[in-house]
């Protein structure tokens, strides 16, 4: 384990800057702490905490000065590696159909993605990576820095889906803010290159152990818990479970929790045409399961009631996707609890489920 | 922006080229449906290929794309036959087109109904109204490689007799079939005078058609309600599970299993069907809205 001190960790992200990439990075915007092209460490969010709730999400003020002292806000990386918008073509009818793509961007380089974050990008790469060029080529190019989490939120749990606290895999470097500075592991030979442009050194054994105190202090304090047991089976044999019907009074399918979800990936694309009728454009769209139009086939709505469309995220999400992409589609990172305006919270509805394992309404 | 050349005419990432094909001839068939024929535009339709049941995604100019099933002989795949009901927000354009226009085709996309493993036995081909589109290829390939199949026997229904799709072929049709040998029964739910054939729904043709359930592998195509009880019949009469395939219709956008509209349980529609085994969805096929 190695150490950099404030200053070096600003050297870093000036150096990725200076080395053509684009910093993302969180920062505070109305309210929240998002993520969003930074210029460095001054614009990270310095003394700031959170408070998360069902429903709810608010800024603290944190004495200390810490740069992460929060869990995460509303944004993930998704929203920069499969945008929420992006252009896939432009068709130009000219006599012959002609196809223009538009041209790669800088390469990201993220900085303070949480463990659940970057377990929700390598989620996401089972999806995008053979069959999407453009989600492969954002992906390959990107640098990121993982920063171990401290201050779990009251919705978070990480812990029960084994994807955090503390950061295990996709990161280039890992850091664990400590006092005046960061410990930090190297995860590929990216991140050992990133260090030779910065002083480090390596970390005292008082300092790896307060590591471990501060991500395990982070476990016990962790929000919530889900108990993953049986499934994808549960889900699978619950498909007529009443609970269904009863979070369906509560839901308001707005689509928020599939917007925050860091993983949910359904899209649509749209498609565009000039004025004058001579370029068209095809856009491609996050899309919620939420909606009436997700489902449309055959000229009807094939999930046409709130009690379809959440059993088909929640089953999705916790069973299905295994089948699928052989991992669970949720991180724990509990945004869908914290961004859901009515407060509707998974870990509850699953234990519902389980509590009541077998029982079936049938549907009039 | 960076220009590809008009050979890469990628419009959906790694779903293949859009090649465009050139709108022949249009044969209306139910008052909501119409048979596309195009062939490729020069060049166009190199290396392209189809089997039975699949389906390919339909691009008009500026509207968008539909997923719709190929519904003419894959031995022919230079003239492309698509049956298109004008339902939703594409195919109400496509409803306008006309011979000489052009439309993208992307594709092929699913998988196909499994024709060989009928070879020896007899093949039943169970279909209701416009299901009949995607398993007309299945049939036209059985028909040319007659020998290759004991009985092939055909049930088709509809729920009133202007709803059943190539009726200006049926002349043809009938003598085809009646000289290699090929069954088939037709029935209606709502009879009109002059209605020649049954009445009832579809399933009311398997006695009637004397199936012999041992020696059957069963297509089924139809609305989801007259699957699910074909498909029942069909195992209640003893045809063995393995041998029985359905093709389920779900909102497809991409063809490639990426969007995530077709899901039916953990299964991608447009991807790990739209033919699946009937056995492996019957249980999805039960639950309202899934």
């Amino acid at each position: 384990m190695l150490y950099l001190d404030r200053a070096g960790f600003g050297d870093l992200l000036r150096s990725l800057a200076d080395a053509g990439y684009e910093l993302i990075g969180p920062t505070v915007r109305d309210g929240a702490v998002v993520l969003e092209e930074i210029e460095g460490v001054e614009d990270l969010p310095t003394g700031v905490g959170e408070e998360q709730g069902p429903g709810a999400y608010r800024l603290t003020d944190r004495p200390g000065g810490r740069l992460f002292g929060w869990a995460h806000g509303p944004d993930a990386a998704k929203r920069f590696l499969f945008p929420p918008r992006e252009l896939l073509a432009t068709v130009r009818r000219n006599g012959t159909m002609r196809v223009e793509r538009p041209e790669e961007e800088r390469p990201f380089a993220f900085v303070g993605l949480r463990a659940c974050d970057l377990h929700a990008i390598e989620v996401q790469d089972r999806v995008f990576m053979d069959l999407d060029p453009a989600y492969r080529s954002r992906r390959e190019r990107a640098v990121f820095i993982g920063v171990n989490c401290a201050e779990p939120g009251s919705t978070c749990f990480c812990a029960s889906m084994g994807t955090g606290p503390r950061c295990t895999t996709g990161f280039d470097l890992a850091l664990t803010e400590l006092e005046d500075g960061f410990a930090l592991e190297v995860g590929t030979p990216r991140g050992e290159e990133l260090l030779s442009a910065v002083e480090s050194r390596q970390a005292t054994q008082a300092e790896a152990a307060e590591v471990e105190r501060i991500l395990e202090a982070a476990t016990a304090r962790m929000g919530r818990e889900l108990d993953t047991s049986d499934m994808p089976d549960l889900l699978y044999r619950n498909l007529e479970h009443p609970r269904w019907q009863e979070v369906a009074e509560r839901c308001l399918a707005c689509g928020n929790c599939t917007s925050v979800c860091p993983t949910c990936f359904c899209h649509d694309v749209v498609d565009g045409v000039s004025l004058d009728g001579e370029v068209a454009t095809r856009t491609r769209e996050w899309a919620s399961c939420f909606s009436a139009e997700h489902s449309w086939a055959a000229g009807e709505v094939v999930r046409g009631s709130r009690a379809a469309r959440y059993r088909q995220w929640l089953t999705h999400k916790f069973a299905s996707w295994i089948d699928q992409y052989g991992t669970s589609g949720c991180v724990g990172c509990g945004r869908c609890i914290t961004w859901c305006p009515v407060g509707i919270d998974v870990t509850e509805e699953i234990a519902a489920v389980r509590a009541a394992d077998g029982e079936v309404v049938r549907a009039g | 922006m960076s220009a590809t050349e008009t050979d890469v005419r990628r419009t959906q990432p790694e779903g293949g080229p859009t090649r465009v094909a050139v709108i022949q001839r249009i044969v209306p068939e139910t008052p909501e449906s119409a048979t596309y024929w195009s062939t490729w535009r020069d060049g166009d339709g190199e290396g392209y290929a189809f089997e039975a049941g699949q389906f390919n995604m339909l691009y008009v100019f500026g509207v968008g794309e539909v997923a719709i099933s190929i519904s003419s002989d894959p031995a022919h795949p230079q003239r492309l036959g698509h049956t298109i009901r004008s339902i939703g927000r594409v195919t109400n354009v496509i409803k306008d087109l006309r011979p000489g226009d052009e439309i993208g085709i992307r594709g092929p996309f699913g998988r196909p109904w499994p024709l060989h493993e009928a070879e020896g036995g007899d093949l039943v081909v169970v279909a209701g109204g416009v299901g009949v589109c995607p398993v007309r290829p299945a049939i036209e390939t059985a028909m040319r490689r007659r020998d290759r199949y004991r009985r092939l026997i055909l049930l088709l229904g509809a729920r009133t007799p202007s709803l059943l799709p190539y009726q200006e072929e049926l002349d043809w049709w009938l003598a085809t079939m009646e000289r290699l040998g090929v069954e088939l029964h037709l029935t209606v739910d709502e009879p009109e005078p002059g209605w020649l054939y049954g009445a009832g729904v579809v399933t009311t043709l398997f006695p009637k058609a004397q199936v012999e359930p041992a020696r059957t592998t069963a297509f089924v195509c139809g609305p989801e309600i007259m699957m699910r009880f074909a498909g029942k019949g069909l195992l209640e009469m003893g045809v063995p599970p393995e041998r029985v395939y359905v093709s389920m219709e779900r909102n497809m956008q991409c063809g490639i299993g990426l969007c995530g509209h077709c899901q039916l349980g953990p299964y991608f529609v447009c991807a790990d069907g739209p033919v699946f085994r009937y056995d492996r969805i019957a249980d999805l096929m039960e639950v309202r809205e899934l």
